[in-house]
């Protein structure tokens, strides 16, 4: 048995403190997206846990639900729309005092008109005279709200705000802006390991260069490119294949240097045996280097994904801002710009733009964390 | 467009490739039965098939791009008359520059420092405890999330509402808790540039993580026990050992972060659009690109300034990759 000692008490409090700082923002985040957008307005996260207290406004119904009984003239309903599940413990019927009655107690209203309102949002207002007007009066409750959770804001979001059609879009640049690289890649790592020609070396200095160019030193010109190009053929110089071919390039310097990275490991002799035995470069890659790498494909597969799918820039250059191509993260984007305020809509727009990544780093982690290290090694 | 045709797309898109390395090798293989004996070409013909598309691609998006960007720096905003030094006399006297610079430097000093440290005290303390794994998925979980994602995360932290109103953002209610005024964060200069980087920090750290984890267990276990034989507190044992010994891998994780952070632009444009004295150089020569219709000639001195920059890491990594091919 280990002992217990300072030291490790005093670790595990440090790392626990390390763990809440990082997980609470994105866990709040999470909350958030769940619930009613009317209590996240106006009370933080971390309360929706408990019971709150909060005030609402609600209005009765008109003259046409009321009903004659005896003398009187009653309307007889409930506050809530239904299925609320609210506590109501005061009321009141003026903006100047919301809380001026109990629940069970009865209220008047200036033209002599008298309401009880009880717990559950059930009312009764009754009148010596018949009620005239069509709108009903405001009734102010404070009431308590137990926890609760809808999927009401993802509906929103994914229908209305057009969020389903930027998860798409996103997909529709990603899958091919990752297999293209990898692809045109292997063979170009394999021909940087296994096949001797003319400026080998010089080739992969110019890779390893390019790996820390940053990206803001090729979009001008290449944008140029493309308007030159849609100009000429009279096609958009925004499209699906262009942005393709933009990621392609953008992560084809450490593409080719991570499995290059890997190829060179592999045992020379197997290669150079093959090789005898008249297998061609081609029969060599297929039958024995692709079944060998596997695994590292699907590390840098990960990588090149999650780079794709997180971002913004290449997106917000080589791609329309219409519907019907913009990615998660441009419409994520536009969104804290204008509705700013509208919290339900960014939390849970947030949350459905991580859903892919933190599936993948769920359920791929290994080869994530693989991926990233290979990279770094020697990076 | 709907889900059908998107498909579509996308499999034509990513079956051109593969079509196209086949039929190529198809097509020499076939040919060769019939010229028999020549090698040689044969040889060479396959190199240019494997080579060709990725070395087409590196020319048309890195290297030609990077040499027109150089080039028109010299010109002005259409990229057609020669201006000399004009573009860069301009950035000198810009006061949005002067605050990209300086901002830079500080995100250059400060996030790849508290990242890289924050990293290597987790990985060690998770080596220590049981449930050291599931700590570090947690912390190394927002590298998997957008920058822009993060943003929103961080933008919902740092809400602001008035002294009187209920805070929903969580800095503000702890804030307020603790009996301060609440504070619009993003909003006042030079320290809002700190709570922009802590939005990398709280990313970075998990990289940092999990490359020092690895790094951490090739650490001889003998070491660590001769010295704690000796008496040596856990902290010395931290400062005196485990950091020289990861001297290398402190580097490499120092020069990957700080490549990352001069080209910062995502955090930037999503939060503050480089208002309120946020503006950094990546931001700024977004703006340039766009702005009044677009202005190549400024963007392209913009995006030199950051190619200056990481020359240093690029002059260091060749020079790696030369003393390892002696080897």
């Amino acid at each position: 048995m280990k002992k217990i000692t300072f030291t490790s008490v005093l670790s595990q409090l440090l790392l626990l403190f390390f763990v809440v700082a990082w997980i609470v923002p994105t866990f709040g985040l999470f909350i958030s997206s769940l619930r009613d957008k009317d209590v996240l307005a106006i009370s933080g996260w971390w309360t929706s846990f408990t019971t709150t207290e909060i005030n609402e406004i609600y209005r009765t119904e008109g003259k046409d639900a009321q009903i004659k009984e005896g003398n009187y003239y009653f309307i007889k309903s409930n506050l809530f729309d239904g299925g609320q599940e609210k506590e109501i413990f005061r009321f009141g019927v003026t903006s100047k005092n919301i809380d001026e009655y109990k629940v069970g107690e009865t209220a008047l209203f200036k033209d002599q008109t008298e309401i009880t309102v009880f717990e559950n949002g059930d009312y009764v207002w009754k009148s010596k005279e018949e009620f005239k007007k069509k709108k009903g009066k405001r009734i102010f409750v404070s009431a308590k709200s137990p926890p609760s959770f809808t999927l009401d804001n993802y509906k929103e979001v994914l229908l209305k705000e057009g969020l389903g059609q930027a998860f798409l879009n996103t997909l529709a640049v990603a899958l091919p802006a990752t297999l293209i690289p990898l692809i045109i890649c292997s063979y170009f790592a394999y021909a940087l390991t296994w096949m001797k020609f003319y400026g080998r070396d010089i080739l992969l200095a110019t890779i390893i260069a390019s790996l820390v160019v940053p990206l803001q030193m090729c979009l001008i010109p290449v944008l140029t490119i493309y308007n030159d190009f849609g100009a000429l053929f009279g096609v958009s110089a925004k499209s699906f294949p262009g942005i393709w071919m933009a990621h392609t390039g953008f992560g084809l310097a450490s593409t080719t240097f991570l499995l290059w990275n890997f190829l060179k490991t592999l045992p020379s002799e197997m290669i150079e045996a093959a090789r005898v035995d008249g297998a061609t470069h081609y029969d060599t890659f297929i039958k024995i280097v692709v079944p060998l790498s596997i695994p590292s494909f699907a590390s840098i597969f990960i990588l090149q994904f999650l780079w794709v799918w997180n971002d913004l820039l290449v997106g917000l250059v080589f791609l329309d801002k219409h519907p019907s191509e913009i990615i998660l993260t441009a419409k994520l984007k536009e969104l804290l710009g204008s509705r700013g305020e509208n919290w339900e809509i960014l939390t849970t727009g947030a949350f459905v733009s991580m859903t892919v990544p933190l599936f993948i780093f769920f359920s791929l982690q290994r080869y994530f964390i693989r991926g990233l290290v290979a990279g770094s090694i020697k990076g | 467009m709907s889900i059908f045709s998107l498909a579509i797309t996308v499999l034509i898109g990513v079956l051109f490739f593969v079509a196209f390395f086949h039929f190529s090798n198809f097509l020499l293989d076939y040919f060769r039965v019939k010229a028999s004996k020549k090698l040689a070409l044969e040889n060479s013909i396959r190199v240019i098939i494997f080579i060709a598309p990725a070395f087409i691609v590196l020319f048309v998006f890195i290297l030609y791009p990077v040499f027109e960007t150089i080039r028109l720096s010299f010109y002005d905003k259409i990229g057609e008359n020669f201006v000399g030094l004009y573009n860069y006399s301009w950035a000198i006297n810009d006061p949005d520059f002067k605050r990209s610079i300086i901002n830079n430097l500080g995100w250059l000093i400060v996030v790849p420092t508290m990242s890289t440290f924050f990293g290597l005290v987790i990985a060690n303390l998770a080596d220590r405890v049981w449930w050291g794994s599931i700590a570090k998925s947690i912390i190394f979980m927002p590298m998997a999330i957008s920058f822009v994602g993060a943003g929103v995360i961080w933008k919902f932290m740092y809400d602001y509402r008035g002294p009187g109103d209920q805070q929903i953002g969580l800095l503000n209610a702890v804030a307020v808790a603790l009996g301060f005024e609440p504070q619009a964060w993003l909003t006042i200069p030079i320290w809002n540039n700190l709570f922009l980087m802590a939005i990398m920090i709280w990313i970075q750290t998990g990289l940092a993580l999990v490359i020092f984890s690895a790094a951490l267990r090739s650490i001889p276990n003998e070491t660590l026990d001769a010295a704690r034989i000796d008496g040596a507190s856990e902290l010395k044992i931290f400062w005196s050992i485990i950091v020289p010994y990861l001297e290398q891998t402190i580097l490499v994780i120092w020069t990957i972060i700080t490549i990352l952070v001069l080209k910062v632009f995502d955090i930037i444009y999503a939060m503050t659009n480089g208002q309120w004295q946020t503006e950094v150089l990546a931001n700024l020569m977004y703006d340039w690109m766009f702005r009044g219709g677009g202005d190549s000639g400024r963007g392209s001195v913009l995006a030199f300034c950051i190619l200056i920059g990481v020359t240093p890491i690029l002059a260091w990594n060749l020079y790696r990759h030369k003393q390892d091919q002696k080897v």
